[in-house]
């Protein structure tokens, strides 16, 4: 239970108290007393208890029996033990938020450190201290613009991660404000063709577009495209959903977004079946006070050190109430952490030989695969990690995946989830921890597959 | 280790390391131009490199500059901040559930699938909810989610147009009005009477065809249990109004009240707080949002069910749902966490834990009001608040300078300043895991620290002394922004 009072302290402690029973202590008002015990199973002792949680693991094969193809917003990545040792330091995971900095000057300094590699990394003046994750971020971005510009509309590529949308969407409930989208062109990059005359009016806060793409294709707008944006009044936002994209890529801030949003979960942070991730919010000087959540920033102390603190508090829900640029309080402060030190250990050097891998695999990948008749590219554009691949014709992405998945391999996405139009494809991901026995396997087993639903197809 | 006070400052990861002193973890790639053009290429990243064992001391360094409910007691009130048992984070850190992708199909994810409905069933158990979503990331998230609820609710019921108020009583968290803003809700502020709660004649004045959603916590801000909870939400429901429930303070009610009974329609919860999940320095969270039966089909998705043949999903098709709240489905670690705290204490054990941390509370209070004024003096339920407003007239110590003289002897501050409604406030919050000897020596140096403040003030005005830095230059730090580090201009 994780008490440590023994039945002489309470006695002591209700006598001190003037009450004679714990029950005495507690008592509501008989209307709204619990009258029976919680239907919550008897307590375990700790070793039965680590037995019954570990035959929950246990019966997830899909995190540890099979070879897996799977990203899309969540990315398989080696993290060096270094990582983990440190961040499960008690200190660390045991700290709350740093409001007393006298005593926090290890953590803000951390945060101030990883405020400094996200503005690396995405080419931006400034980063706050972390959001929930990429999608989150999004919306948090999203409304930064709509604050800057007073407009109450969002032009969003489709090529933008459907979850980050459909979060943005719940979002513009809430806020009443409405988000339209472009559409994708051939080559699975964004459609800006018809850019310049749906931002005439001026009726949108900001473009948001996505690169790396959902669909792994690198999406950035042509100089003619930044011209329409920045000529409307209109806010860039850059999302980046695979953050190990930006040591290879040209950062968001050099295309001129103004706001770059993203998840960080490849720093190091575990797949952990979705969360929690670390989101990151990335802007200009002239947005900084309206990013949202925590800032830490670096000052003096009464004895003349630098010193760190938590700053700008003004704009935020604890100070400002209603009139706070976002109801944010809790950040992803430890996921961040875990990022700031893989990205410590790691070093420039080893980030950009990882991310080169990444690159190098998934064309690999994408090169072997097409080998196999039938199977395509879905799109030309050149590629991070991942890529759509279009089935032969006489099947589906639903049943290439059944397939794959009785041979022990996650396939991929099925595109279909969310596009119609892509019912035949499966977005496939590769990364350092991708074996080439893992892509021998797939495509002996995509080989087989294909004769099969052929010869049924026919049949 | 030296004493704080006495340690060097850390340099930043930045200005250490040198080219040539990377850490072998990968073979080189193939060059990236063989596969990407030259103008999706960035041109350098100049991250530093740092040999592992500058990195491990780094980091160490840091970490011993960090207080922590590890290093200390941590009496930070409506934050829960209770011991973090280390078995919660070998369970989630076994690899199948760590490297679960949340794409995994359902039939290759049953157990986690199995941890995410017997917490959420669990913890409708305990809160007297219908069902709960554990989509939302962390409290003020599941906020918005529950007042998007409440917004697809009116709307569905033709009255989104009308209810565009909700009303927050003063004892409330920031967070609430900041997330009533977000969905577009006007915010009426509720003074409370006399007794540091809600009064009713004050709250059925407030209410009105306008009136949306009621956001409140019981046990309130002041550690208060609003005894007259049911006239209230019998009230709101009277004028057509939902009734929030914000979750922060539940560890004061586990076995013995559940906002379900009270008439709550809607509630989060702070797994990070009641339910053992480590605070990580501020996050990540987890925050699931609670509803009652007529809500159910506005939950967030997905929500996990169970079908006939025992086997569990995840269920996105709810076509009345508001959507989805963040980019996968929880924050899964700490479903885990907090499912194995729950089977670690049982129901009795929770019940128990709710009971203690009542106790370890007013234990205090019973202590400190004999040398700070404590205004509401009754009975507190898991926190209690103090205030310096008379010390400060005597002796010019305020609440702040107090929590400055808590750093130097070895504990962390009190939450200051909040509820605003009581002047230099200290809100306390123990938590059921420490001892009466930790309580102890908690009270006797607080006791120290006000008779210091009447006998010799300066010396409470100096603090802190022993710390790492001094007090620090808030106003340089928003007048001239320093957020990043930069590379000095040659």
């Amino acid at each position: 239970m994780y008490a440590p009072h023994t039945d002489a302290d309470i006695a002591a402690m209700l006598a001190t108290v003037g009450v004679s029973s714990l029950e005495e202590l507690v008592r509501v008002p008989d209307a709204v007393a619990l009258k029976t015990p919680l239907e919550i199973p008897p307590a375990l002792p700790e070793l039965e208890l680590g037995r019954k949680i570990a035959a929950y693991a246990a019966r997830n094969s899909g995190a540890t029996e099979y070879a897996s193809f799977l990203g899309a917003g969540s990315y398989r990545h080696y993290c060096p033990p270094v990582v983990m040792s440190l961040a499960m330091r008690g200190e660390f995971l045991t700290a709350y938020t740093p409001y007393q900095a006298e005593v926090s000057q290890g953590y803000l300094q951390v945060i101030y450190e990883w405020q400094t590699y996200i503005c690396m990394l995405t080419g931006l003046d400034l980063a706050n201290a972390s959001v929930y994750d990429g999608a989150t971020a999004l919306a948090e971005g999203a409304i930064m613009a709509l604050n800057a510009t007073g407009r109450h509309a969002l032009l969003v590529s489709s090529a933008v991660h459907p979850n980050y949308r459909a979060v943005l969407k719940t979002y513009a409930r809430g806020l009443e404000l409405d988000v339209d989208e472009l559409p994708l062109a051939s080559d699975g990059t964004t459609d800006l063709s018809t850019l310049e005359a749906r931002l005439a009016d001026k009726r949108y806060a900001a473009v948001v577009l996505q690169s790396p793409n959902f669909f792994g294709c690198i999406d950035v707008p042509s100089p003619s495209a930044r011209a329409a944006i920045e000529a409307t009044g209109t806010v860039p936002i850059a999302v980046v959903a695979e953050a190990l994209s930006l040591a290879a890529l040209a950062p968001p801030g050099e295309w001129g977004a103004q706001i770059a949003v993203g998840e960080a979960q490849s720093f190091g942070n575990p797949l952990a079946y979705g969360g929690p991730y670390v989101g990151f919010v990335a802007t200009t000087k002239e947005h900084m006070r309206r990013i949202p959540g925590r800032l830490v920033g670096r000052s003096v102390d009464n004895r003349g050190n630098l010193a760190y603190t938590l700053t700008l508090q003004a704009r935020e829900q604890h100070i400002r109430r209603e009139k706070a640029t976002s109801n944010i309080c809790t950040n992803q402060a430890h996921c961040a952490l875990v990022a700031t030190i893989y990205l410590a250990a790691l070093g420039g050097t080893g980030l950009r030989s990882v991310a080169a891998l990444n690159v190098e695999r998934a064309n690999t990948l994408m090169k072997r695969v097409t080998a196999i008749a039938g199977f395509s590219r879905a799109f030309a554009s050149p590629i991070f990690n991942e890529a759509a691949v279009r089935v032969p014709a006489s099947t589906t992405a639903a049943r290439v995946l059944a397939g794959l998945q009785e041979r022990k391999i996650l396939g991929g996405v099925d595109l279909g989830r969310w596009y119609e139009p892509l019912a035949d494809c499966i977005l496939m991901n590769a990364t350092e921890l991708t074996t080439p026995a893992d892509i021998d396997a797939l495509c002996a087993a995509l080989t087989a597959i294909a004769k099969e639903h052929d010869v049924a197809g026919r049949v | 280790m030296p004493a704080a006070s006495e340690m060097r400052p850390e340099p930043l990861i930045f200005e250490t390391g040198q080219p040539g002193r990377a850490n072998t973890y990968f073979r080189d790639g193939a060059p990236l131009d063989e596969f990407l053009p030259e103008t999706a290429l960035r041109a350098g990243l100049p991250l530093p490199d740092n040999s592992e064992l500058d990195v491990v001391r780094h980091f160490t360094r840091l970490s011993q500059r960090t207080f922590s409910i590890d290093t200390g007691f941590y009496p930070l009130g409506s934050c829960t901040m209770k011991y973090n048992p280390r078995i919660n984070e070998a369970m989630a850190a076994q690899p199948g559930f760590r490297d679960l992708h949340p794409f995994a199909p359902d039939a290759l994810a049953q157990g986690a699938l199995q941890v995410m409905y017997e917490l959420e069933r669990s913890l409708s158990a305990i809160f007297g909810m219908a069902q709960f979503s554990l989509n939302p990331a962390a409290g003020a998230h599941a906020e918005l989610a529950a007042l998007l609820i409440a917004k697809a609710y009116f709307r569905k019921r033709d009255e989104g147009r009308e209810r565009t108020t909700v009303i927050v009583p003063d004892t409330a968290h920031g967070t609430n009005p900041a997330s009533a803003a977000m969905v577009g809700y006007k915010v009426v502020s509720l003074k409370s009477y006399a007794r540091g709660r809600v009064g009713i004649d004050e709250l059925k004045a407030a209410l009105g065809p306008d009136t949306a959603v009621c956001m409140m916590t019981n046990p309130n801000t002041l550690g208060l249990f609003e005894d007259h909870i049911l006239e209230l939400t019998e009230a709101v429901h009277a004028a057509g109004g939902l009734m929030y429930y914000d979750g922060a303070n539940a560890n004061a009610l586990m076995g013995n009240s559940r906002p379900g009974d009270m008439g709550f329609d809607l509630m989060h919860l702070n797994l990070h707080k009641t339910f053992s999940i480590p605070h990580g320095g501020g996050g990540a969270g987890a925050g699931p949002v609670g509803v009652s039966a007529r809500l159910i089909e506005f939950l967030p998705v997905p929500v996990v069910t169970r079908d006939d043949a025992g086997a569990f999903h995840l269920e996105f098709d709810r076509p009345d749902s508001i959507g989805s709240m963040r980019s996968f489905w929880s924050n899964f670690s700490h479903i885990v966490r907090a499912l194995t705290y729950v089977y670690a204490n049982g129901g009795e054990g929770l019940t128990r834990i709710s009971q203690l941390a009542v106790l370890n509370a007013n234990y205090v209070r019973a202590q400190v009001k004999s040398f700070l004024d404590t205004p509401y003096d009754e009975t507190c339920r898991h926190e209690f608040v103090a205030s310096a407003q008379e010390l400060k007239r005597e002796t010019g110590v305020r609440a702040l300078d107090i929590a400055k003289a808590l750093l130097d002897r070895g504990y962390h501050a009190p939450t200051i300043y909040f509820p605003l409604l009581v002047p230099e406030c200290l809100m306390i919050e123990p938590t059921e895991t420490e001892s009466k000897e930790t309580l102890d020596a908690f009270v006797a140096s607080l006791r120290e620290i006000v008779e210091t403040a009447k006998s010799d003030p300066q010396k409470i005005l100096d603090a802190p002394v022993n710390t790492i830095v001094g007090r620090i230059d808030e106003t340089r730090a928003a007048r001239q922004p320093d957020l990043r580090w930069e590379p000095a201009k040659v």
